[in-house]
């Protein structure tokens, strides 16, 4: 060891010239997941420490729909103080005439609100102030989108139902928006809860979030006040959090785009990885006379091995150290250009689990990548060396290659012990595994094809396509470098892009213009009156609602019952419940028969067949429905497939008419309308049904599509450095194969060649290479997409031709600039120092 | 500019090499290298001329500039008549591939190509439509019919020279240039090479220019020209010139 270690340094005086891209290609992976993991890590610091301001209390209990009985708030007072709020989607509209009514996200709050924190408004001033009642007019804070939209300033009036309110103030900071901020259809508005009570809107049916939050005494904690409520409110169907899941939502979505873009940064380090393995076989070449000489003087292939596995491992240790620098200052940068837009204060410092995480992922990935070139070295004969050959290519020993497979199962392993999803990781493991072979596989398809494709006239597409498939064409490796990189862009743009359709383009064209919720039974009649009023408005499409609260699945107390936890929502809480004489549009019966439309027998329902699955139950199974405190047992006459993107009124929940028909109940509604009457329905809406809310369906679904660019952003942001790591892998290819290059060019000058006929015989075969590689990306890319779009999500398939466009330009741009430019230095070359007798 | 040539034209050939005054100056981190300080000759269609002279002495130099390789720094240089100063790369090219034929020592073969395919270049890059059935013809006349599909890394030294040699004839070029051709192989095996060099300038009347440093090698071309410090400093018919005569 010691020898080698003295060999090693001696090796090592003549320089790191060779080996920038080694270090970069390492320095640019690593720095992607230690950046992403930091800044992860940062943000769940932030929820950690903030936990209280971010939830609004110690414990927090919601209830949708409905309140909490006054007994059940009672209780809630014995354990600590008690705040609460309403939580709702409402219309607002302004006094002034030129102002416009617009959807807003409605808090209204009790005056000890909040207990943690505080909201900031812009300028200054306290929350209570602000909204306190002066002159008989209850205050409202807004952001600063909802002025924009009403077009009103500071001091101006909007109604809220029938309550008044004065816009006094902008939030410039709330703590508990959570996802909201992100997500919500409009913006906040805060008023005080005694003026919503004073607006009409709280009636009972009505879409409403009834939020609680406590504040425990010193010493009480929250998991025991939770047990505590529960053991004395087993039934009462709301949802409870304690600190651990004060970030609800946003923990959620953090894990997973945590995940998501980690797996992209791990994808950029293995397309480095091949960068890797190309500059250690290409600086072993040079170092071929050395090892044979080494060889000759009595060296053993172990010395030779450990002698040049100690300096990649140096030179490893750098590329990784430069990585973590990298990632570990890159969170500094995201906190200073994107902290406005998290719902959270992320706390950016030097993590050092995430940082370890990064350099094992460098350094087991640089390990895998050294180690076959590293074997084959140590393998060639001294004699064969000395002859001047290149590496041969040896069947590997059953050792070795068992070694180079331990270190690929060691770097699975990691990745997938230490991701969050596994079954994900894993799966991104098989993808992985799957694009190392396929990629080499369809390489040697191409050089077979390319050799068989037989002798074009044009001489330099023949001697182009001959370049393809010769001995030492860099087919393979450029295939795989820049292959990689796109598959992963391709992969994420095709997934991205899916996700996009199934929300815009799915969308049928003849979709409802108009969802309008918490119409009472009473406003009906006038409602209707006031659709059908406008010209260009189409058919109202009206379905009772009523909320209820599964409590028993197939006789069973739901607590007994095993739910999976994607089926949890259906029993965590109210649901929407509806009653109809015939099948609801947008569903299809998979099973069973639905009830004749004069039908008054026992209490039949019709289910969604996806939960009945989950719960475990099916035809003439029972549920109980707990609707308005009184419990509704129903047998399952019917199960339905929802098609939720047809935007017609769905409910899990369908009951046979005859029970529900007679208890209080508001109307959910929809209008289709010609993109003229849109306008003229909202105000006629908002003008004269205050309490009804008026969602416009293409604002909704824009919203939606927002969200998701963003998100769509950040990962393609992330695959883009796949694209990076592959430049920097072929740049290294285009380096190493330049010598060669060179001299054919010289070689093809002395022969009679013209620049152009060069230049054109390398353009051929890069442009060649480029659509090659970008087929097969896109095969590769387009069934990884496939395969998380379908098996995955579960989600309707669309290719997306445009990707595909993209691609197959942006892989020849690529390979062509890089041929170019290295055959335009090759034609540069005087040919004297190259053909001078050696 | 001149108009590219398209061919020597045997109305061209006498002399076909003619150096007047050329200089040859290079820039190197010492400053700049004088390689050739005044060389003036002419060599005669169909003569075979040896260059002599000390390693340095810029006998490779002065051949990379008869075949259009280096651009002379001042002087006059024409080829067949040609005067390579105004011609561009692409001109000098086209030249070469339609008249010259160039043997290196270190053969330049390109590696990632069989035999054939490296004799058949120039013959592609002349748009010939036969490159492939020529240079097999050329490769048998070299003794290398059998291993047409071969990698130069699959032939021995001999074998890849001669793959060169076939490479260089196979356009039947007027004027053949050769460095050292049997610098890189064993004795036997280079005097079998420089046999066939003869052999096929002779039978095909092409002057032949040969670069060496063996003395016995140069006794058996028509004249000897000796080079030292950039100038020519000897010039001689040789006895085998002049008991033709």
């Amino acid at each position: 060891m010691n020898l080698a270690l003295k060999l090693a340094r001696r090796e090592m005086r003549s320089g790191l010239g060779g080996f920038r891209l080694f270090i970069a290609c390492l320095a640019l992976g690593v720095g992607a997941i230690a950046a992403i993991l930091s800044f992860s890590r940062a943000v769940e610091e932030g929820l950690h420490a903030d936990a209280r301001e971010i939830m609004g209390g110690d414990v927090a209990v919601s209830l949708l729909y409905r309140e909490a009985s006054p007994e059940q708030v009672a209780f809630l007072r014995t354990q600590g103080q008690l705040v609460r709020w309403i939580d709702s989607r409402a219309m607002a509209r302004p006094i002034k005439t030129d102002g416009h009514a617009a959807l807003i996200q409605l808090k209204a709050v009790e005056p000890g609100y909040p207990l943690y924190g505080s909201i900031e408004l812009r300028g200054g001033g306290s929350l209570a102030d602000a909204l306190a009642k002066r002159d008989g007019l209850w205050g409202a804070v807004v952001e600063e989108a909802a002025l924009r939209r009403m077009n009103i300033a500071l001091g101006d009036r909007v109604k809220v139902g029938e309550a008044t309110v004065e816009v006094r103030a902008v939030i410039a900071r709330e703590p508990d928006r959570g996802l909201n901020a992100f997500a919500s259809l409009g913006p906040r508005l805060m008023m005080p809860f005694a003026a919503l009570v004073e607006s009409g809107l709280v009636q009972p049916g009505s879409l409403l979030t009834w939020e609680y939050r406590l504040l425990l005494p010193p010493g009480t904690s929250d998991v025991a006040a939770i047990d505590a409520i529960k053991s004395h409110y087993p039934d009462a169907g709301w949802r409870m959090r304690g600190l651990a899941d004060a970030g609800g939502g946003l923990r959620f979505w953090l894990d997973r785009l945590t995940q998501f873009m980690g797996l992209i940064g791990l994808a950029s380090l293995l397309v480095g990885g091949v960068g890797v393995g190309n500059a250690i076989s290409s600086f072993l070449t040079t170092r071929l006379r050395t090892i044979a000489t080494l060889k000759c003087l009595g060296a053993p292939e172990r010395l030779v091995f450990t002698t040049y596995f100690l300096q990649l491992a140096a030179l490893s240790l750098l590329g990784v150290a430069l990585g973590v620098a990298v990632g570990s200052a890159l969170p500094f940068l995201a906190q200073f250009l994107i902290a406005d837009l998290l719902p959270v204060r992320a706390r950016v410092a030097l993590y050092a689990q995430p940082l370890a995480t990064a350099a094992a992922f460098g350094l087991l990935v640089s390990l895998l990548f050294a180690l076959l070139p590293l074997i084959r070295a140590r393998g060639v004969s001294a004699a064969t060396l000395m002859r001047g050959a290149v590496v041969s290519e040896n069947r590997l020993g059953w050792r070795d290659a068992l070694l180079i497979g331990s270190a690929a199962v060691l770097l699975a392993g990691f990745t997938v012990i230490t991701a969050d999803g596994r079954r994900v990781a894993a799966y991104f493991v098989l993808g992985a595994v799957g694009a190392f072979i396929a990629f080499p596989l369809l390489a040697r398809g191409l050089m077979l094809v390319a050799a068989r494709v037989g002798k074009p006239k044009l001489a330099s597409l023949r001697l182009a396509l001959a370049n393809l498939h010769r001995p030492g064409a860099p087919t393979p490796i450029v295939m795989l470098s820049l292959g990689l990189g796109l598959t992963v862009l391709v992969a994420t743009a095709l997934i991205e892009g899916n996700l996009r359709e199934q929300i815009t383009r799915r969308i049928p064209k003849d979709a409802p213009a108009f969802f309008f919720i918490d119409i009472q039974s009473t406003q009906m009649p006038d409602f209707e009156k006031a659709i059908a009023s406008v010209p260009g408005a189409g058919a109202l499409d009206k379905v009772p609602s009523l909320r209820g609260r599964i409590v028993r699945i197939g006789g069973k107390p739901v607590a007994e019952v095993k739910i999976p936890p994607e089926a949890r929502w259906a029993v965590d809480g109210d649901r929407g419940v509806t009653y109809s004489a015939t099948p609801p549009e947008g569903s299809r019966i998979v099973a069973g028969e639905w009830w004749t439309s004069d039908y008054r027998g026992p209490q039949l329902i019709s289910f969604d067949a996806e939960l009945a699955r989950a719960f475990g139950i099916g035809l003439g199974d029972t549920l109980t429905v707990n609707v308005l405190g009184r419990d509704i047992e129903a047998k399952i006459a019917s199960l339905r497939r929802i098609e939720w993107t047809t935007l017609s009124i769905n409910f899990v929940f369908v009951f046979s008419p005859g029970t529900l028909d007679r208890a209080p109940h508001t109307f959910l509604a929809t209008v289709k309308a010609t993109p003229a009457a849109e306008d003229a329905i909202f105000n006629t809406i908002t003008d004269r049904f205050p309490n009804v809310t008026v969602v416009r369906i293409r604002d909704a679904i824009e919203t939606a599509a927002d969200v998701l660019g963003n998100i769509g952003l950040a990962t393609r942001v992330i695959g883009l450095l796949s694209i990076l790591a592959g430049v920097l892998v072929l740049a290294g290819v285009m380096l190493a194969t330049q010598r060669r290059r060179v001299h054919e060019a010289v070689v093809m000058k002395v022969l009679g060649a013209t620049r152009a006929r060069i230049a054109g015989i390398f353009a051929w075969e890069f442009a060649a290479l480029g659509l090659a590689t970008a087929i097969a990306a896109l095969g590769v890319g387009t069934l990884g997409a496939w395969l998380v779009v379908r098996r995955l999500m579960g989600l309707d398939w669309t290719f997306l031709p445009m990707v595909a466009v993209a691609v197959a330009a942006g892989a020849m741009a690529l390979t062509l600039a890089f041929g170019l430019a290295g055959t335009l230095a090759a034609l540069r070359q005087r040919p004297l120092a190259l053909l001078r007798n050696e | 500019m001149t108009a590219p040539p398209t061919s020597l034209s045997p109305t061209n050939l006498s002399p076909i090499v003619r150096f007047n005054d050329v200089h040859l100056d290079m820039a190197s981190d010492a400053g700049t290298v004088n390689i050739l300080r005044g060389i003036t000759l002419d060599i005669a269609a169909g003569e075979i001329a040896a260059v002599v002279g000390p390693s340095g002495a810029g006998k490779s130099s002065l051949m990379m500039v008869a075949g259009g390789l280096e651009r002379a720094t001042s002087g006059r240089v024409e080829v067949a008549g040609h005067d390579l100063g105004p011609l561009d790369d692409d001109a000098r090219a086209r030249l070469r591939r339609d008249g010259i034929g160039i043997v290196f020592q270190g053969f330049h073969l390109l590696p990632t190509m069989t035999a054939l395919e490296n004799v058949a270049l120039p013959l592609e890059f002349a748009g010939r439509s036969n490159a492939f059935e020529t240079a097999q013809a050329a490769l048998e006349r070299v003794g290398l019919g059998h291993r047409l599909g071969h990698y130069p890394a699959q032939l021995s030294g001999g074998e890849q020279q001669r793959v060169a040699v076939a490479r260089a004839f196979v356009g039947r070029p007027r004027l053949l240039l050769a460095d050292e051709p049997t610098g890189n192989l064993d004795g036997a095996t280079g005097k079998q090479v420089m046999n066939l060099l003869f052999e096929l300038a002779r039978a095909d009347g092409a002057t032949l220019i040969l670069i060496t440093h063996d003395m016995a090698l140069a006794g058996r071309c028509d004249r000897i020209l000796r080079i030292a410090d950039g100038l020519v400093v000897g010039d001689q018919r040789t006895p085998v010139a002049l008991a033709a005569q």
